[in-house]
């Protein structure tokens, strides 16, 4: 590939568009946010550690276990093992969005990537299966996600008390039903449904069986696995053909 | 290997947390660097990408509670039918609150 071919052009505009975009469900996030804070505070962290752990790490679910884990002492190997772990579907998030990311600059791809989390990572997805090549959404949606997750963090931490019990108001569901939501919105064929009901088989069974929160990355590679073996019969304009929206 | 939760080392644990996120957010794009994409790799992204959804989404139904089943069948009747997200979203989590206050 040579030092010319990056056909990418991320638009400003369209930057815009995407974070106000996902701005209603970043207020969500806020919620989500105030009650790591407020976790995180129980356990001990200052509240502006509890901050930087949330503008650096930006992985709200590992955030939660590795500060479950907290005491006077923390052990280094099983916090380091439980973080990769609960965001190894990165790893798989990444890697899908590098059909687009190969046409960015690296150093454009790796600071699109600073941004990647579930969210903004399942638009951008759901709209590539649709044939739109959406990049923007990981910039602009990523930054909305990451204020709010940062500001909600510092809500929590200093108005925790506000917030006792977010499962009651049903905010744990929240990243849950986004996720169905987009799935449910993308593009449906007897392959896809297949490649669901071997995930949803897979992910279940590495749920009962192998080590806690491997499930995510088993239940992907099983479906994964179905696309590798049976293609689609005729090449889409969606899938193959998305040069066209370069 | 214990790291001690003074200031020092609580500031060494979230560098740690953030390296090892970062390599998960890196890692799958930089491997990616080195593989042909050919018509069968790029079925395997495909499908591998909605069956993420599909491995949190499952597990999260069938060992939550009754709330959090409500909040997931109404997000999926409500996307169904309406074919809007946002809707759909604050439909399954008012279904969780309700089912919560009422149980």
């Amino acid at each position: 590939m040579s030092v010319a071919s990056y056909s990418y052009q991320l638009q400003p505009a369209r930057v815009r568009v995407e974070f106000f975009r996902l701005l209603p469900i970043s207020l969500f996030v806020v919620a989500f946010g105030a009650a790591f804070g407020l976790a995180a505070t129980q356990k001990g962290l200052e509240p502006l550690q509890a901050v930087l752990m949330s503008a650096t790490v930006f992985a709200g679910a590992s955030q939660f276990a590795a500060v479950d884990m907290w005491g006077a002492e923390v052990s280094v190997l099983p916090m380091i093992a439980v973080v990769f772990a609960i965001n190894s579907r990165h790893l798989l998030m990444g890697a899908s969005l590098y059909p687009m990311l190969r046409d960015v600059s690296p150093g454009k791809r790796y600071g699109l990537l600073l941004l990647l989390t579930d969210a903004n990572w399942a638009v951008s997805a759901q709209e590539y299966q649709s044939g739109r090549r959406n990049l923007e959404v990981i910039l602009g949606g990523g930054l909305a996600l990451w204020l709010a997750w940062i500001i909600g963090t510092g809500l929590g931490v200093y108005f925790g008390g506000l917030l006792q019990n977010p499962k009651a108001l049903g905010l744990d569901m929240v990243l849950g039903c986004f996720l169905l939501a987009m799935a449910l919105g993308g593009k449906k064929s007897p392959r896809v449904l297949v490649a669901w009901a071997v995930a949803a088989l897979a992910s279940l069974a590495a749920w009962r069986w192998l080590p806690p929160n491997t499930h995510v990355v088993v239940g992907a590679l099983a479906g994964g696995a179905i696309g590798f073996f049976w293609l689609e019969r005729k090449p889409t304009a969606g899938v193959e053909g998305s040069d066209h929206d370069r | 290997m214990t790291v001690e939760t003074t200031t020092a080392g609580i500031l060494f644990l979230i560098a740690v947390m953030t390296a090892v996120t970062l390599v998960t957010r890196f890692g799958g794009a930089f491997v990616m660097s080195f593989v042909k994409i050919n018509p069968r790799i790029e079925s395997f992204i495909n499908t591998m990408a909605s069956s993420v959804l599909i491995a949190i989404i499952v597990p999260m139904a069938v060992t939550g509670d009754a709330g959090a089943l409500a909040a997931l069948i109404t997000t999926a009747v409500t996307m169904l039918v309406l074919r809007k997200p946002l809707p759909a979203i604050a439909a399954g989590i008012a279904a969780a609150g309700v089912v919560r206050y009422l149980a």
